[in-house]
């Protein structure tokens, strides 16, 4: 059995883990640029965290046989100071010749303030000038409803075809409206703020398995690097077919991710 | 978007065989908490936003009409139009709103549900 981890946040976590995914069948994992846990008190903090992204994380887990690929951005915790927030963007464009390096993300908003939404908007224009997919962090408990729609508000002012943009942390009140709008949607597996493995074999059932993917979205907190095959293990119990967990597990991350020319399995 | 129906590979027999200790567990769990609210002194403030908002999710999982889970979300979901400028002093989510009372005496987030 093989799966991709679309969204795990590695720097935070132990080799030991990148082991224990190898074995669990992971081939390939997506590391968006995030929040520490603490904000970052220069620009050259996240010059040396792009670097870590880029350089160093895709040798770790090639140790184990997991490609490693990369978003970069500013994430929106850290981006409600505007002028700092462009100085970290302005390092960027370098970055982005990078061969691991995917797009642009995850980008979004976290309290759905207009200073988040103004350097949301130059993200979205950075990756639009470039070329490059887009992955987007919505906010995780009451503010996901009115975030993720002003989140594709601006998403649809921009000429970025929605197909090569994934929203990311779906859950069953905001699923239909990202898929509807012609976005990728990404079930995030988190224990306790987000999905639980039966609820996206729920949302599976119920809206079906084109355009979405699930994640563990694995960082510093209480997060579950095994998330991907435990929602493959529910989805088998549950009596669905291989074809299908394939489909939502490997085959669909492999198709938005390859629309990106850094992103090769071989 | 349009739910699909009957795409749950097992029957309802078979999804309680799989489900139903782990989910009585959860109810027991609830159950545990709102007992936890009973023994616990009133405070001078009254009832607290969230716990007004949970017995009012809890209705909705008794009321035999589909989509309990996205009904719950959007029952707890902030529909204020407001967009501060800065999260500068904001306190971190609290996963519920305060809901208002609506002519009919039913409590609402205010907004419009999807």
């Amino acid at each position: 059995m093989k799966y991709i981890d679309p969204h795990i946040h590695m720097v935070s976590r132990t080799t030991d883990d990148y082991q224990r995914m190898a074995q669990s069948g992971c081939i390939a994992v997506t590391e968006p640029a995030f929040w520490a846990g603490f904000d970052r008190s220069s620009p050259q903090g996240f010059a040396d965290y792009f670097r870590q992204l880029t350089e160093y994380e895709p040798r770790r887990a090639a140790l184990f046989g997991i490609r490693h690929f990369t978003w970069l951005c500013i994430n929106p915790k850290e981006a409600d100071d505007p002028g700092f927030a462009r100085e970290v963007v302005s390092l960027i464009p370098s970055f982005l010749q990078s061969p691991t390096v995917l797009g642009i993300g995850e980008i979004g908003l976290n309290k759905n303030t207009r200073n988040e939404r103004i350097i949301l908007e130059e993200q979205i224009a950075l990756a639009e000038k470039h070329n490059q997919l887009v992955l987007v962090h919505t906010p995780h408990l009451e503010d996901k409803l009115k975030g993720t729609r002003l989140i594709m508000d601006s998403l649809r002012a921009s000429n970025i075809d929605p197909g090569r943009i994934l929203i990311d942390h779906v859950e069953e009140h905001t699923v239909g409206e990202v898929l509807d709008r012609g976005f990728w949607a990404g079930m995030t597996l988190y224990p306790d703020t987000k999905m639980t493995p039966q609820r996206a074999a729920d949302v599976i059932e119920m809206y079906g398995s084109e355009r979405i993917w699930m994640n563990s979205a694995g960082d510093w907190g209480c997060s579950d690097p095994l998330a991907v095959p435990k929602a493959r293990l529910e989805m088998s119990r549950r009596g669905h077919s291989q074809a299908l967990i394939d489909r939502v597990t490997l085959d669909n991350p492999t198709t938005f991710l390859s629309q990106s020319p850094n992103f090769r399995l071989e | 978007m349009s739910i699909a129906s009957y795409t749950c590979p097992q029957n309802r027999e078979q999804v309680v065989a799989t489900y139903f200790l782990e989910h009585r567990a959860k109810l027991l769990d609830i159950a545990a908490f709102l007992d936890r609210l009973d023994r616990a002194p009133p405070s001078s403030a009254g009832a607290d936003f969230r716990e007004v908002a949970l017995q009012q999710a809890i209705r909705i999982l008794t009321d035999a009409k589909p989509q309990r889970v996205a009904r719950i979300l959007s029952l707890l979901s902030d529909y204020s139009p407001e967009l501060p400028q800065s999260a500068h002093g904001m306190k971190g989510a609290s996963g519920a709103v305060r809901l208002v009372s609506e002519p009919d005496g039913i409590l609402s987030t205010g907004g419009t549900p999807s």
